[in-house]
């Protein structure tokens, strides 16, 4: 794990990059770099969330601002915005079903080919996609997610990188630092080693690349 | 009493104690005002929350501590949090007791339709397809019609939820399970009778000999 300015982990991710980003809502996403995504230009991004918050809000910024080219999430009710370019064509837009997307990003950062579900099976979920019988039950298989970046919200990381969340803020963020080639971290607290019990570790400093410094 | 009101009470009377049970936005909500007195319930929170308690005052919100909507909620004590991974293990795995949903459409085999209404409104199927797939009981709390049409109807013809059939639909007028295979009129609400539901339900009914009113 390298500590970071929040210039400098923005550097690193080039246009047209696939992002994950932490966030449920807004909640759990982590603003500063978002801010710095949208100061820095960068464009022709392929976000992979849980939603696209809100106009003005998390991920809406980025929407708002252009910079999207493609999303993979289970909801855009609440933002307005996607829902006009995802009609006008602007952004492409895939719609997944919420347990599905969070479980492809496991899949994808668990090592696994894909996961059987039953949710989406005699939908418009299943076009296109194998399904498969197991001891009678109707399977669907999605496949792994992986990105090129996770962009991670932590409320407490230590100086190895080791991470809590806090509370609903959680969502998304643990499962993301397991499925992407580089992993970036905004923590609300930077605290020494030691003060973040092993018991209470929900992300392993190992799968950390950069930590961005305090403000 | 408005209609919002006679279906959250009429399906709060389906909670039990103990249950894990998640509620869906609009008027499934508000089921959570309306529980029995003695009733424990675990609420859940799609993202990420079991034990959701009242919206707190202004002052007290704590902007990591939402609902799936990014509103503020409380929490109560024995409250807990988990990842978005464990929180659709719990919904598709079978561990939610009950979900209550909002709808769209209802068809005469039990299938929803409550997500997307092609062209016009396209908000993606978030949790809802996990929830209708993998909760213990489903439970619809709608409307009985939209601008005098039926909801409930022979075929839906909007996008599915899911095949599988919901257990429970919970109107201003009346109660309808699907628990036999086939819709049947089990309660009708205070004042409403069987010819104004019949006349505002294209779905064949099953219709019992005697047909209780809600109690509420």
């Amino acid at each position: 794990m390298k500590t970071t300015t929040l210039e400098g982990a923005v550097a690193l991710i080039p246009n047209g990059a696939s992002l994950m980003i932490g966030g449920f809502m807004a909640v759990g996403t982590p603003e500063r770099l978002v801010d710095e995504l949208i100061r820095q230009g960068k464009r022709d991004l392929t976000v992979i969330a849980n939603d696209t918050a809100m106009p003005g809000r998390g991920i809406g910024k980025l929407i708002g601002a252009k910079l999207v080219r493609k999303v993979i999430a289970s909801h855009i009710g609440l933002n307005p915005e996607t829902q006009k370019k995802m009609l006008a064509g602007e952004i492409e837009v895939e719609l997944v079903p919420q347990g599905t997307l969070i479980e492809r990003i496991r899949a994808a950062g668990y090592g696994l080919g894909g996961i059987l579900t039953p949710t989406g099976v005699g939908t418009v979920v299943e076009e296109g996609k194998r399904k498969l019988e197991v001891d009678g039950r109707a399977y669907l298989l999605e496949k792994p997610l992986a990105a090129d970046f996770a962009l991670v919200e932590a409320f407490l990381a230590d100086y190895l990188g080791n991470l809590t969340y806090a509370l609903t803020a959680r969502n998304f963020n643990p499962v993301i630092a397991m499925a992407a080639k580089t992993v970036i971290v905004d923590a609300e607290h930077v605290v020494p080693v030691g003060m973040i019990p092993p018991d209470h570790v929900m992300t392993p400093a190992p799968l950390v690349d950069y930590l961005v410094a305090a403000a | 009493m408005d209609a919002q009101t006679v279906i959250a009470k009429r399906i709060a009377l389906e909670l039990r104690d103990g249950m894990l049970v998640n509620l869906g936005i609009g008027i499934p909500t508000l089921v959570a005002n309306f529980v029995p007195p003695g009733v424990h319930i675990f609420f859940q929170s799609e993202n990420g929350l079991i034990g959701t308690g009242p919206i707190p005052e202004e002052a007290m919100a704590q902007p990591r501590l939402t609902d799936a909507g990014g509103k503020p909620v409380s929490a109560i004590p024995g409250a807990c949090t988990f990842d978005s991974a464990m929180s659709f293990g719990l919904i598709r795995g079978g561990h939610v007791d009950m979900t209550v949903l909002g709808g769209l459409q209802v068809d005469e085999r039990g299938q929803l339709a409550n997500w997307m209404i092609p062209g016009k409104m396209v908000p993606g199927m978030g949790g809802a397809m996990d929830l209708v797939t993998g909760a213990k009981r489903v439970v619809v709390a709608m409307q009985h019609t939209a601008k005098g049409k039926p909801k409930i109807i022979k075929g839906c013809t909007l996008p599915l939820t899911s095949v599988r059939a919901i257990d429970l639909v919970v109107t201003e007028l009346a109660v309808i399970s699907f628990e036999g295979g086939r819709p049947t009129l089990v309660e009708t609400a205070p004042g409403v009778s069987v010819q104004q539901v019949l006349a505002a339900t294209e779905a064949n009914l099953l219709v019992p000999p005697q047909v209780p009113q809600m109690q509420i």
